[in-house]
Order: C-alpha cells, then structure tokens, then sequence
C-alpha cells in the first residue's frame, strides 16, 4: 500500500520511485524503485540493456525521468532546475566510470583538483587537497604526470581520486574496473570501498561482474527496466 | 582432496614424522577441517602396505607418532604424474539446479524466482569469501578466489538460464 510507504527519502540516501524512462519508442525503465542508505555500498546489477546505466543517470541527475520521482535525503532531485542539478553533481556526487573521464592533456594533480576549482575552491587548497590522496591510492610520484600516459590501473586510481576529492555524499560508478585486468581491477575497488568506508559515502556501483558486487553491502537487480529485490520479487509488488 | 596424495606430496619435500605431516597438512590445507590423527596413520600404513613411502625406525622410547615416514621412488612418481594431470572439468549438465529449474518448468513453477533466489545465495557467500580476502593472508585469498570463480561461473549460468526460461519452458511443456 502506497500509504504505508515512509516519506520520500526517509532514512536513505537516494532513492528512486517508481521511474520510468523511454528513449523514443524503447522503454529503459518502466517502473524502477529502490533506496540506499547513508554510508551503503549497493551493487546495481543486470544484464546488458536492462535499464541499470539509465537508472544510475537519472539517480545522479543526469538524466531526468519520464515520470517517478528521485530523492537525496529527503529532497526531490528530478523536479529541480537544470543549473541547481548540476550544482548538485559537482558538489554532492562523484563519479567513476570505465573510459574516459580523466583530461589526458592535464597532469593527475591538475585533473584531481579539477572538482575542487569548479567548485571555487582556491587553488592552493585545491591541490592540497589533490595532493593528500596521491599516497593514498599509490600515486606519490605520479602528481606532475598528464594522464594520457599512465596504465589503465593508474587512469582508474586518478578518476577515483577526483571523485572522491570533494567528499560527495554519494559515489556513483559505472563499471569501474571493467577495462582492467582481474588483479588490477581488484585493486582499484578495494581502494575505491575502503575510500567510501572512509569517508561515509555511499556508493551506487553498476555492474554485470558478480565478483566486483560481491564487494558491495547488498544487491539490487534490474530486469526489463524494473527493480528486483535479494528475494525475488518485484520491489514494487513487495510493497 | 586427495589426502593420500597430498601427504605424499609433503613427504616428497622431506622425511617426516605424522605428527609434523598433520601440522603442515592442517596449516596449508586443512583450512578449518583438521585431519584426523587417525587418518594420518592410517593412510601412512597404507602408503607403506603399496610401497610409496618407507617407514624408518621409530625413535627409541616413542610411540607411533615418532616413526619417520621418507617417500618411495614410486611414491614419487605418483605425485609428479598426479600434479601434471589436469583435473577434470566438473560435468554441469546434471547439476541439481538444472534439475530444479527443469522441474519447476514442469510443475508451472516460478522458475526464475527460484533463479533469483539462488543468485541472491550465491551472492552472499561471494560476500564472505570476498571479506575472506580481504581480512586473511594470502593462502586464504587463494582459496577464496577459487571458489569465487566457481560461483562467478555458476551465476552466469543462472543468467543465462533466466534469459532462456521462455523458450526452456516452452520445450519441456511441449516434450
């Protein structure tokens, strides 16, 4: 029953509710509602063309649904204007993905402090901060290298030091180790978990390798554009 | 597991007494499942009945336990054609998850909510062998991985059974 559900946003982080979303005639999600709370690591699983990219983005504002309605603590995300949701990504967010996030010309200092000075953020403090998470993630001698020289091993520590650099409350990463081999991906999710554990963030970690959601606290599967819980039923038909 | 096997494997490292072949079995092997003192003397006798281990003097004063076993010429040769043999893969045609699945399709069950429950089941154990590797050495992350693979495949083919539930349903009703 509708009436029985908390309010919108209670006690999670970011939730979705009952989201649709159609590109032209073909339906990525048709219905999709789930939550996570403050600090949890949920994994986003699916085949491929299942709807979970499309739900990430419209979780992290990116994309705005066709209907439903999405929630960080509390606070309606999908309705606000397209310069307060950007806002809401430099400053709230961060974000992981498997390809090309990181400006190859730039050194890893400069692309790690890139949020920080979009944000306004001086410079001085910027690339402190930056320069704080280099040890952190095995980058120590790699600050003045541009990014378009580094493994594909470093490119992931670098993107995941840059977004976790403006402490966001929540972390969404698309596949993050999926262009790494076995060993070196693990590494980066181990970096990247124990970052998030850190810091309190909570993380929306899409993917299709059972072994990198294993990482997570807990599981969600999407199928046909919906949401299906740890058991089995449709989330929607348990409520 | 091969027990026989694998004492004869540490055997082929050095002469050793049953005491010190339980130790390092339990250590490196055991992985929670000590082995019975009583099956390490057992199998020694036996090793020694074929004549892949040699049974030395026991030590003067000592009980059982103090004998020295030292790996045959045979005994050896066992191990190296055992260690290069590849195992043989699992046959998973006849798993009892096929069977259930295949069931279920029969009895007009919900086949995929057995599916989805079973991957939820899998993913909780992958869960613990992953925390596994993270707070144990590396001999426990080995083991872990291996069975993370193990289930890494299994899930794959509940994926790929889930996607094909229609068209198996529809051939198991009609057969």
């Amino acid at each position: 029953m509708i009436t029985d559900r908390p309010a919108p946003g209670a006690g999670s982080m970011i939730e979705a509710r009952e989201i649709t979303k159609s590109f032209g005639a073909t339906p990525a999600l048709t219905g999709a509602s789930m939550s996570a709370a403050p600090g949890e690591i949920l994994a986003v699983m699916g085949p491929s063309g299942s709807g979970k990219s499309t739900l990430l983005h419209c979780l992290a504002g990116i994309f705005t649904p066709d209907s439903g309605s999405v929630w960080l603590t509390g606070e309606r995300l999908d309705t606000l204007s397209d310069d307060k949701r950007t806002e809401l990504r430099r400053t709230a967010f961060g974000f992981v993905f498997q390809f090309g996030q990181l400006v190859p010309e730039l050194t890893v200092a400069d692309n790690i402090a890139l949020p920080l000075l979009l944000n306004r953020v001086k410079r001085k403090t910027a690339y402190a901060s930056a320069a704080e998470w280099l040890p952190r993630l095995g980058l120590e001698n790699l600050g003045s290298r541009r990014t378009g020289e580094l493994s594909g091993g470093q490119a992931q520590r670098v993107a995941l030091a840059r977004s976790m650099v403006a402490s966001p409350r929540v972390l969404f990463a698309d596949e993050p180790t999926g262009s790494l081999d076995t060993l070196t991906g693990e590494m980066v999710l181990e970096l990247l978990v124990g970052a998030a554990r850190e810091h309190g963030t909570t993380v929306v970690l899409v993917t299709h390798d059972a072994r990198v959601a294993a990482h997570a606290d807990r599981e969600i599967m999407v199928r046909d554009g919906k949401v299906i819980d740890r058991t089995g039923a449709a989330v929607e038909a348990a409520r | 597991m091969s027990v026989p096997l694998t004492l004869l494997g540490l055997l082929q490292r050095e002469p050793s007494h049953g005491y010190d072949l339980k130790r390092d079995y339990d250590e490196y092997f055991g992985r929670g499942k000590p082995l019975p003192f009583g099956q390490v003397y057992a199998t020694l006798s036996r090793l020694a009945r074929d004549g892949k281990v040699s049974g030395g003097d026991a030590e003067p004063g000592a009980g059982p336990d103090r004998k020295r076993y030292a790996i045959t010429e045979l005994g050896a040769r066992e191990v190296d054609t055992w260690l290069a043999e590849p195992i043989e893969p699992e046959p998973h045609q006849q798993t009892l998850l096929f069977s259930k699945v295949v069931l279920a399709l029969m009895l007009d069950r919900p086949a995929e909510d057995y599916l989805d429950a079973q991957r939820a089941k899998h993913m909780q154990r992958m869960r613990q062998l992953t925390e596994v590797k993270r707070s144990g050495g590396l001999l426990d992350a080995l083991l872990a991985d291996h069975s993370l693979f193990h289930l890494e495949a299994d899930l794959r083919w509940i994926d790929v059974t889930a996607a094909r539930l229609s068209a198996l349903a529809e051939m198991v009703r009609t057969s």
